[in-house]
């Protein structure tokens, strides 16, 4: 285009229609209404789930109100129904899955980015992928004929001789419970935490690594005190990516937590997780009144990862507004 | 490459201004700048040669670096002058594929046998480009007290480099803001002062007023001079105005070699070797 078709004002006669022909691009405006389909559709699909899910659950929300979130009870039979035992369930192997998960997974990106050479790196990291894309029941499987029994007969005895005063680690040793379902989803979100925590330890500046070790750092100390809080608010987004799979994974969990809906201290015993009842249950569930209780649980489960995020965007903020995350 | 009036790439070059360049002479024979009290080498330099796996970049560079003074390295982009720098605190090892060859003396001891950490910490370095920490200003300057388990005051470390900086008055009242919130010169000066944090006895500079504005590249030129007494300083500039103002000897390289090494105003005014003369006059580079 000639800077006399650029100074022209627009529609001043035929040069203004002819520019205005050749500024209409077909390309641009498809796109845009293939993004803007896209994007709003996403928002549709999320309104219609919870709306869904909101209108199903209305005998069980009537029924037993608030109450329902602080109830132990589950009696089909009786009709009486409690989802505490499930948030519990759901909350600790979660935990305990990113106890698990965290350091092994923090551990593996610092040692792919920082010590090992680029190409045996990248071929890791492609593994580690693999595993990421590994169906759940295969874990699940993984668990019963592996996990569990190690942790029946090693880790439990282990655990019960040397911490065996704390609560946490009393009672008999089945295998099949909170530990082993812990154990299980902390092994399934180390590719997450890898995989996006390496993604963004590769993009801090090799400024920042070069600026510690010429006052001196070694390798270790640039990583761990420059490096990983450079990439900090990155490395919490793949921990919460990690909490949002652990918290809705359902078969591997329903594999190996016992399935027992009960609240236990101990994590030897056996429990119950809110994906795995839903699974399991809703076939047989025969009243309108059941069906209703597993979709509210559908919806707490909903507004458990929802809040959790919201959580963790408010724990980044406040990180950042300390001053000390990069801006 | 040789010819009449060049210092060959192979040979040492001393620092004597008196001496004529047509006969370099050996280490055995200690040069004496006119220009500073303090006579003593701080880096003897023989047969450096560094490549980039097959890429050799620096073909054997013999130079002496005098203590307290301003060293600058000049040449076009490209010639080998950062990767010169690196080789002096072994920063070329975080490049997995750089291989030095040739040896380094700090204060008569080969840096190829020193403990890394400790020769970086008596060698400290500032970037091309601010990189500070994104950490708090204070905490940026007490970074490498911290690691190398300073004892003492902290905040009286910290306030001292930010003094030997010229950046206390700036910040002396956010100290617990973050870095980022300076602005780039303040930022530079701010990384300047974190190396001066460990009271290093030599400073390399890679080109630390690139991405600044005119009047902070005069306020850390002036920094420079101000430095000197404690310091030895080298410096990589591609501004021959800036070697101009702010050093007492420079080098100048090409293609990896170092074409010629004389005090500044001799190499400004009468360079040796034709080449020096296009590159100051602005014929290639
Ligand atoms: N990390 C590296 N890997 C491979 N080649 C490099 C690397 N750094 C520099 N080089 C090469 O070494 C040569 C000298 O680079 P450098 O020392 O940065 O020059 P200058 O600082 O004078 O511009 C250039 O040809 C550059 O491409
Ligand atoms: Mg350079």
């Amino acid at each position: 285009m000639t800077t006399t078709d650029l100074a022209a004002p627009a529609g001043n006669g035929f040069t203004g229609v002819w520019r205005r022909l050749r500024n209409f691009d077909l390309g641009d405006s498809v796109a845009y209404s293939i993004t803007l389909l896209a994007g709003t559709g996403i928002f549709i699909l999320v309104g219609v789930l919870l709306v869904e899910l909101w209108l199903n659950s209305r005998l069980a929300r009537h029924e037993f109100g608030w109450k329902f979130l602080f109830t132990s009870i589950w009696d089909p039979i009786a009709q009486h129904f409690g989802a505490l035992p499930f948030l519990y369930g759901t909350l600790v192997t979660s935990l305990l899955a990113l106890i698990i998960a965290i350091p092994l997974g923090l551990g593996t990106a610092i040692f792919l980015v920082e010590l090992v050479p680029a190409w045996l790196s990248d071929w890791l990291a492609f593994i580690i992928d693999l595993l990421a894309a590994v169906p759940s029941v295969v874990y699940g499987l993984l668990g019963i004929f592996v996990l569990v029994p190690i942790i029946r007969s090693g880790v439990e005895p282990f655990l019960q001789s040397t911490l065996g005063s704390l609560p946490l680690f009393q009672g008999p040793a089945y295998g099949f419970g909170f530990l082993a379902a812990g154990v299980v989803l902390g092994i399934m979100v180390v590719p997450f935490i890898v995989s996006v925590s390496r993604e963004v330890l590769l993009a801090v500046p090799q400024e920042q690594r070069e600026a510690a070790l010429s006052l001196g750092a070694t390798q270790w100390e640039a990583a761990s005190q420059v490096v990983v809080p450079y990439a900090r608010s990155g490395i919490f987004g793949s921990i919460f990516l990690a909490l949002a799979r652990a918290l809705g994974e359902t078969m591997a969990v329903t594999m190996v937590i016992g399935n027992d809906p009960s609240i236990h201290t101990s994590l030897f015993a056996s429990g119950y997780s809110i994906a795995a009842v839903i699974a399991n249950e809703f076939a047989e569930a025969t009243s309108t009144l059941y069906i209703h209780v597993l979709i509210e649980l559908g919806l707490i489960l909903f507004g458990l990862t929802f809040i959790l995020n919201a959580l963790a965007r408010l724990l980044i903020l406040a990180t950042v507004r300390r001053g000390t995350v990069r801006p | 490459m040789a010819s009449v009036g060049t210092v060959h790439s192979g040979n040492n070059v001393n620092l004597k201004s008196e001496q004529s360049v047509d006969t370099p002479q050996r280490f055995s024979l200690p040069p004496k700048p006119s220009v500073t009290a303090d006579s003593s080498l701080r880096f003897k330099i023989s047969g450096l040669k560094v490549s980039y796996g097959p890429k050799e970049v620096l073909h054997g560079i013999d130079i002496n670096i005098s203590s307290n003074v301003v060293t600058a390295l000049i040449g076009p982009s490209g010639c080998g002058k950062s990767t010169f720098l690196r080789s002096l605190n072994r920063m070329t090892e975080t490049v997995r594929t750089a291989r030095v060859e040739g040896d380094i003396l700090l204060d008569d001891e080969n840096i190829a046998d020193m403990d890394v950490v400790k020769l970086r910490r008596r060698v400290g370095m500032v970037f091309q480009r601010p990189n500070p920490f994104p950490k708090s200003i204070f905490d940026n300057v007490a970074y490498g007290l911290r690691i190398n388990g300073h004892k003492g005051s902290l905040s009286e470390s910290v306030e001292h480099s930010l003094r030997r900086a010229a950046l206390w008055d700036e910040v002396k009242d956010q100290l617990h803001k973050s870095a980022y919130t300076l602005s780039g010169g303040q930022q530079q000066r701010l990384c300047i002062a974190r190396a001066l944090a460990v009271d290093p006895e030599v400073l390399l500079l890679d080109e630390p007023c690139s991405a600044l504005d005119p009047v902070t590249t005069a306020k850390i030129e002036e920094l420079l001079f101000q430095l000197k007494p404690s310091c030895t300083i080298v410096i990589v500039t591609h501004n021959m105005q800036q070697a101009a103002r702010a050093s007492d000897f420079t080098a100048f390289l090409l293609e990896g070699r170092l074409i010629e090494y004389q005090p500044t105003p001799k190499l400004f005014t009468t360079p040796a070797d034709p080449r020096t003369e296009a590159y100051i006059t602005g014929r290639f580079g």
